[in-house]
């Protein structure tokens, strides 16, 4: 939140250039704005919609094999970082891809490839799709399954069933997850830069980066950054006046007992959805495996340049998971603190400020933050110098809304048990930290770290902006390797960067699997 | 050592928002009175103000004669125990009932055989070393019994403690309270809902309805069929439904 407060230097910033911010507002303006609201729309459709339909054909088969392991699969891209996705879809349906020649063939020309909205729509709806897979699921299992045995005690249909019990349940979730996916593809940074190719398509976040970058025209930045900024609270008002929750969670509770069996065209039709869906999340994996398999990793390997990019990343990730644990821990506490405060009414807003202000980082993307920075420091630093800090921090804000979101329930839980107690006894302080408090929340601040620090691993939004030739992380060559059409080198740096994210993310899922009891 | 303090509570009035609670009422030292009334007429609210969970937006609260309207609970002479969550899950036995002693764990020798001493008369000896989880209700709320021992406190609050026991448990456990009490002169005040728990250990009676003492007084007058009409209805309603309503309860 300070971080976010800051940004506000930004407009002041700005504020001094107003006509140049004023005369920013041109046509090209409107179609980029257009454009960002376009694609993250369409891909909201196409995440959304088979989404609902997979989570259907999941939730009306509890138990096939294989049906943890697509759970599973389908929780990877959350894990992944966009640059490795953007890469793995170009190296399947790009012009070079495994697919081009079917495609090519199919269309009776050359395929032209997959830059421009269609590849952005691909990698949005690989993201995005599972993860609304997974999150009408769990709506859908929260069904009971009391209802269940009713509804085959009375006969009913597929079809009334969905209409009855499924699409009740499935209602009040869709605005959420709607919700959820527009926001991520409204602020979709790395996948437009790399998949979008050339200025028409192009979204807000990545002309922010381009007039920093490379037009150098801080007025225009930041008229896009306010643009932006104002695009997205507006959009977050409205989901949260259609009561969005705007995290994502990462486990699924066991599925319940299902008592209605559908008929044989039903099963053939939910059988190929399921596994279309997986073709189309597993396809991208494989496809970094394998082109990741084709590079030369060993002399990669051997690259100081591929080394020193890999301790940067780690060690700046290392920092800003602490940070974004620490800064997570003081949030939750501070919040429950006033929740326990119930009469002030200075209280409750705070209250709701710190609730909101989680979800708010999700509305400020790093890449407004970190042009807020850039600019604010321009004038006054060598602004590549404190890329590091930049790094570490901006991530570690950006992290929040899962951290919080892993802590907080546990965190409430054990107050709920112990805050009297602790009062009675007169723990408190250092004790009640080390005593109390410790071995409760040990488990979930390791979830939450781990889950911060693949997200901080993977991010190129701020490292875009202040990474040079001294400073660069793992997303940051890649994306110059990409750059420079070193395709192989960047297919091996993919590999080995969603290998490291994966892991940390399967640390994370197993950390806050296991309850301590 | 922890002889009873009286405690009083001096036009003490508190309001969630709703309609404010009022109470002015003492509880004599060295006494077990159980605070009875109906659901929501304010027994919890009156002991948290008693142990400092709560704060009165007017009024006073006295234990032996101080003061103690604005002091944290753990500064209170008072020691508390509620239907549930009496124990760190993570802590073994020991510990628990050490944190009795020492908020920080760190205990002297004398301190220890304390701890020791409390779990034998609690008829926890040689568990010292589980944890709750491990251990039935019953045994749990002993634990909790256990660090009142240790606490030494001249006020003990018990809120509902045993109301999710059996019967015949629930005896022991409060002939261990009121066993407790006698060694230690202790000034108990003890909601419940159960008339026939405030008749096995309770001298007085103190009745509330809608966050005002309705009626107080020795517990034979009450339970002699000379209590007031309210307490009479309540009583008899209770009797009436009994078994009912103790399903119907568990669901809370």
């Amino acid at each position: 939140m300070l971080i976010g407060g800051a940004l506000g230097g930004l407009a002041v910033e700005g504020a001094g250039d107003v006509s140049g911010a004023v005369a920013a507002f041109d046509p090209y303006l409107l179609r980029v704005v257009r454009f960002t609201l376009w694609q993250a729309a369409l891909s909201t459709l196409l995440s959304v919609l088979p989404a609902l339909l997979v989570a259907r054909a999941l939730s009306r088969y509890p138990r096939f094999p294989g049906r943890g392991l697509i759970l599973q699969l389908f929780a990877v891209p959350l894990a992944l970082p966009a640059i490795v996705v953007a890469l793995a879809v170009l190296s399947l349906y790009g012009r070079a891809g495994y697919f081009s020649g079917i495609f090519s063939l199919l269309g009776g020309r050359e395929w032209p490839g997959i830059y421009g909205i269609s590849g952005i729509l691909v990698a949005h709806v690989f993201f995005n799709l599972p993860l609304a897979a997974r999150l009408f699921l769990e709506a859908l299992q929260t069904v009971p399954s009391d209802q269940w045995r009713l509804a085959s005690q009375i006969g009913m249909g597929s079809r009334s069933a969905f209409r009855l019990i499924e699409w009740p349940a499935l209602r009040p979730a869709l605005p959420g997850v709607a919700g959820l996916v527009f926001m991520l593809c409204l602020t979709s940074f790395t996948i437009v830069l790399t998949l979008g190719g050339g200025p028409r398509a192009t979204t807000l976040e990545v002309a922010i980066y381009q007039a920093l970058r490379f037009d150098f025209d801080p007025a225009r930045a930041v008229a896009l950054t306010v643009l932006q900024v104002v695009l997205t609270f507006v959009v977050v008002l409205a989901l949260t006046r259609l009561g969005a929750n705007t995290t994502g969670d990462a486990n699924l509770p066991v599925a319940p007992r299902r008592f209605l069996s559908p008929s044989g065209p039903e099963r053939v039709f939910d059988a190929g959805l399921i596994l279309l869906s997986l073709l189309f999340v597993a396809g991208p994996m494989a496809a970094t495996v394998m082109a990741g398999l084709g590079a030369d990793l060993s002399r990669l390997a051997g690259e100081s340049a591929v080394r020193q990019a890999t301790a940067t990343s780690i060690a700046l990730a290392l920092l800003s998971a602490s940070l974004s644990a620490i800064l997570s821990l003081a949030l939750v506490t501070a919040r429950r603190a006033l929740s326990l405060r119930r009469r002030s009414m200075a209280g409750r807003l705070l209250q709701q400020a710190t609730d909101s202000g989680a979800g708010f980082v999700l509305v400020v993307p790093p890449i407004v933050i970190g042009a807020g920075w850039f600019l604010l420091l321009r004038s006054h630093a060598d602004v590549f110098a404190v890329a590091p800090v930049m790094v570490v921090t901006v991530n570690a804000v950006m992290a929040m809304p899962f951290a919080v979101r892993a802590i907080r329930p546990a965190y409430d839980a054990a107050s709920e048990r112990h805050e009297k107690l602790c009062a009675l006894l007169g723990i408190s302080g250092w004790n009640r930290l080390r005593r109390i408090d410790w071995p409760v929340l040990r488990r979930p601040l390791a979830t939450a770290f781990a889950f911060a620090m693949a997200l901080s691993l993977g991010d190129l939004g701020v490292i875009a902006l202040f990474g040079s030739d001294s400073v660069q992380t793992l997303p940051y060559l890649l994306l110059a390797r990409m750059g420079s059409y070193r395709t192989e080198d960047a297919a091996g740096l993919a590999l080995w960067l969603g290998l490291v994210c994966l892991l940390l993310m399967l640390a994370a899922g197993r950390l806050g699997k296991e309850t301590p009891t | 050592m922890s002889a009873g303090a009286a405690v009083e509570l001096d036009r003490a009035v508190f309001s969630y928002g709703a309609a404010p609670l009022d109470f002015d009422v003492a509880f004599a030292a060295g006494r077990v009175t159980a605070i009875m009334g109906p659901s929501g007429s304010g027994k919890s609210t009156l002991l948290n103000l008693v142990a400092g969970f709560e704060t009165p937006q007017a009024g006073r609260v006295l234990i032996g004669g101080r003061d103690v309207t604005t002091d944290p609970p753990s500064r209170r002479p008072v020691s508390m125990v509620f239907q549930e969550n009496n124990l760190f899950a993570h802590l073994s036995v020991e510990d628990n009932v050490g944190l009795g002693r020492s908020p920080s764990l760190k205990l002297t020798a004398a301190d220890r055989a304390a701890v020791e001493e409390a779990l034998a008369r609690t008829g926890l000896a040689g568990k010292q070393k589980r944890l709750p989880r491990e251990l039935s209700g019953g045994e749990r709320q002993r634990v909790a019994l256990a660090r009142v021992l240790v606490r030494e406190r001249p006020v003990l609050l018990l809120d509902e403690p045993f109301a999710s026991l059996g019967p015949a448990l629930r005896h022991d456990m409060l002939d261990l309270v009121a066993g407790l009490q006698a060694e230690r002169a202790m000034t108990v005040l003890f909601v419940t809902h159960q008339p026939e728990d405030a008749r096995r250990i309770a001298e007085a009676v103190v009745f509330l309805e809608d966050g005002k003492v309705a009626a107080a007084g020795q517990a034979e007058t009450f339970f002699g069929g000379a209590g007031p009409e309210a307490f009479q209805r309540y009583i008899g309603s209770e009797a009436a439904s009994g078994r009912s309503r103790d399903v119907a309860r568990k669901r809370t």
